[in-house]
């Protein structure tokens, strides 16, 4: 038992984030081949193992710290896995596997700079899961951020360059907040290691003090009322990096959320309304966004903001029930999210389109992908045998314990709002009659998705434009997207291992006394 | 007194020059920001301590400046250097490539394209 956790913090918890580093520099010096196309999905398959064993040593409530360099608790720069971390590092995993063969199939992996950019901002995303110190998340948040700047300059459309503009903006200002935040805290506590913040939020100063660094982040999370950007930039990528985005980057905010908030706040805190107005905005509007877009991923980027109020409501609700409801929804969002992402993306490459009015009676010709997104839209919505029934089921919980019937109300209502816009977006593209779009292929189109150099000569990829009316869709852009649906289906109708697990995570991070004691014990490996 | 104003100063100008549009006036904002963040961390340290804290140990505690501030800025000087450097050469290839072109314009012009996305 002390060997396997030694094991863990010495080399399992640093490895995560140095695996995918050394794996990038690996693919870009041997360049874009099969070698380093490899590269890209075996490491996401070592960090899921890896996560696998984080569980398993963390399921009971323990935490396993690294304290970097064998300093002593507290003045390390400690790296703390908790069950939520853990949790989260396999589900990231998963989905950039997911995401890496979709991508590949969608011709993105011809471009030299794709996978070592998805590597490197992999391994920030999983350094931002596993850290315990401020400062280290907002390294690690720039390591993630850095690179998607190139991902989002490189596989665009030209009219996305704009967009890329606002991504940038919008990204280097809540980085800057969040610093100058950070030095807020470090002004008034003189330390900015979360362990040792918890609870001081009870103190005026340090509650505004991390209120700084906590409106950053709500930033980057693209919560009400900063959540224009996100519908603004994510949808004019290519569809795989839409899907890393989603699944990667606004989680990175939502994570840090919740484990600031649980660490440093008490609950009943002036917070807390705070946060529940912010999340019940969000709930709406991003809904209704998403009743008024007209192209598939424009619908999926605003519901992004509604789901991110779901999850975060929790955060403020009933204690433990409260976060066991947010760790579910986070880990049902995420795979039900880039599951979506990567179903429309499937259209968007293989009809040229990504227009609902364009598209039309696909579910006929090409099953299996209307089959993973029904499966998808039926669980974001919230119904019976998917994950997202028991995600919805654990908010309201959550809400009715403790006796926010705002919040009740809200997620009920804004769950038909959610079932409509899929509903518009499942009888517009997969229902109804095939729509021939030949006239439109003549006229360029805005949304084709072909993979651009920032230069703008176009990738060598096959294209889409010269294909027949009924065409087979390519199987590999297909299947990830439909076996992340029947995991979702999988979780919905097998919830109990993850419920336990959600239950337990939930209550740590209610009591974060064992992560305190932990991070700060002095006990050096 | 003086560091909160420069603070004030930088962040004013800086976000002045982000909200301007425009791809160079954009990243020079971008760096005042920093600028006044990493000010903001300085003063956390504590500006009237001024010792060598760790050189030969005799510095009085109350008097040894904080080096934990210093490590933090250091590295956020670093890391907005990255960025800045990335975003002008970004800015510079697609200048160079496509002189005139819709990429240009959409990331060059002043506030036209602002006001188009």
């Amino acid at each position: 038992m002390i060997t396997d956790t030694d094991t863990l913090s010495i080399w399992v918890i640093p490895g995560v984030f140095a695996l995918p580093l050394i794996a990038a520099v690996v693919a870009f010096v041997i360049g874009a081949n099969r070698v380093s196309r490899a590269i890209g999905l075996l490491v996401p398959v070592v960090v899921f193992a890896a996560s696998v064993l984080l569980v398993i040593a963390t399921m009971e409530g323990e935490v396993v710290v690294s304290q970097v360099a064998g300093w002593q608790g507290g003045v390390a720069i400690a790296f703390v896995a908790d069950l939520l971390s853990a949790l989260m590092l396999g589900v990231s995993a998963l989905l950039v596997f997911a995401s890496m063969v979709f991508a590949y199939a969608a011709g993105l992996g011809m471009d030299r700079w794709f996978v070592p950019s998805v590597l490197i901002m992999t391994a920030g995303v999983y350094g931002a899961y596993l850290t315990g110190d401020l400062f280290n998340l907002f390294v690690m948040v720039e390591v993630a951020l850095l690179p998607s700047y190139i991902l989002m300059a490189r596989s665009g459309t030209l009219t996305s360059l704009r967009s890329a503009r606002l991504y940038l903006i919008v990204n280097l200002t809540a980085s800057t907040l969040f610093l100058a935040g950070l030095g807020v805290v470090y002004g008034v506590t003189g330390t900015v290691n979360m362990a040792a913040l918890a609870g001081l939020g009870a103190l005026p100063v340090v509650a505004i003090a991390t209120g700084v660094v906590v409106v950053a982040l709500m930033l980057k999370a693209a919560l009400v009322p900063a959540h224009s950007w996100l519908p603004a930039t994510y949808p004019y990528t290519s569809p795989a990096v839409t899907a890393l985005f989603s699944g990667l980057l606004t989680k990175i905010g939502v994570y840090a959320l919740v484990r600031i908030i649980s660490l440093v706040y008490e609950p009943g805190q002036t917070i807390t309304i705070a946060v529940i107005v912010v999340c019940v905005l969000s709930m709406i509007i991003g809904v209704l966004g998403a009743l008024g877009e007209s192209t598939i991923r424009g619908v999926l980027a605003f519901h992004m903001i509604s789901q991110v109020g779901y999850i975060l409501v929790g955060v403020v609700l009933a204690g433990a029930v409260g976060f066991a409801a947010v760790v579910f929804y986070l880990i049902h969002h995420t795979i039900v999210k880039t599951s979506l992402f990567l179903t429309g993306g499937t259209v968007e490459h293989e009809e040229g389109t990504g227009v609902i009015k364009r598209l039309g009676g696909l579910a006929r010709s090409h099953p299996i992908a209307a089959t993973a997104f029904f499966f998808a839209a039926l669980s974001l919505t919230g119904i019976p045998p998917f994950s997202g029934f028991w995600a919805k089921l654990g908010v309201l919980t959550a809400a009715a314990e403790a006796g926010a019937a705002v919040v009740f109300v809200v997620a009920l209502v804004v769950s038909v709002g959610t079932l409509g816009s899929m509903l518009k977006l499942g009888t517009g593209v997969f229902w109804g009659q095939p729509k021939q779009a030949e006239p439109d292929d003549e006229t360029p189109s805005d949304v084709t998705v072909e993979p651009v150099v920032a230069a703008g000569t176009v990738l060598s990829v096959a294209s889409a434009v010269e294909a027949p009316p009924v065409t087979k869709w390519r199987p590999l852009l297909v299947i990830p997207g439909f076996a992340l649906a029947l995991i979702s289906l999988g979780i919905g109708l097998f919830p109990e291992w993850l419920l336990v697990l959600a239950h337990t995570s939930g209550e740590s991070l209610a009591d974060p006394t064992a992560y305190v004691e932990a991070v700060l014990g002095g006990s050096t490996p | 007194m003086s560091l909160a104003i420069a603070v004030a100063l930088l962040a004013g100008v800086g976000t002045w020059l982000l909200v301007r549009g425009g791809a160079v006036r954009l990243i020079l904002g971008f760096i005042l920001l920093g600028h006044a963040a990493n000010l903001v961390i300085i003063a956390a340290g504590g500006t009237n301590r001024r010792v060598a804290p760790i050189v030969d140990g005799s510095a009085p505690l109350d008097a040894a400046a904080d080096p934990l501030p210093q490590a933090f800025v250091l590295t956020a000087i670093v890391i907005t250097f990255g960025v800045t450097v990335y975003l002008l050469g970004l800015v510079a290839r697609i200048a160079k490539k496509s002189p005139g072109s819709e990429l240009e314009e959409g990331f060059e012009s002043d506030d036209e394209g602002v006001s188009r996305r």
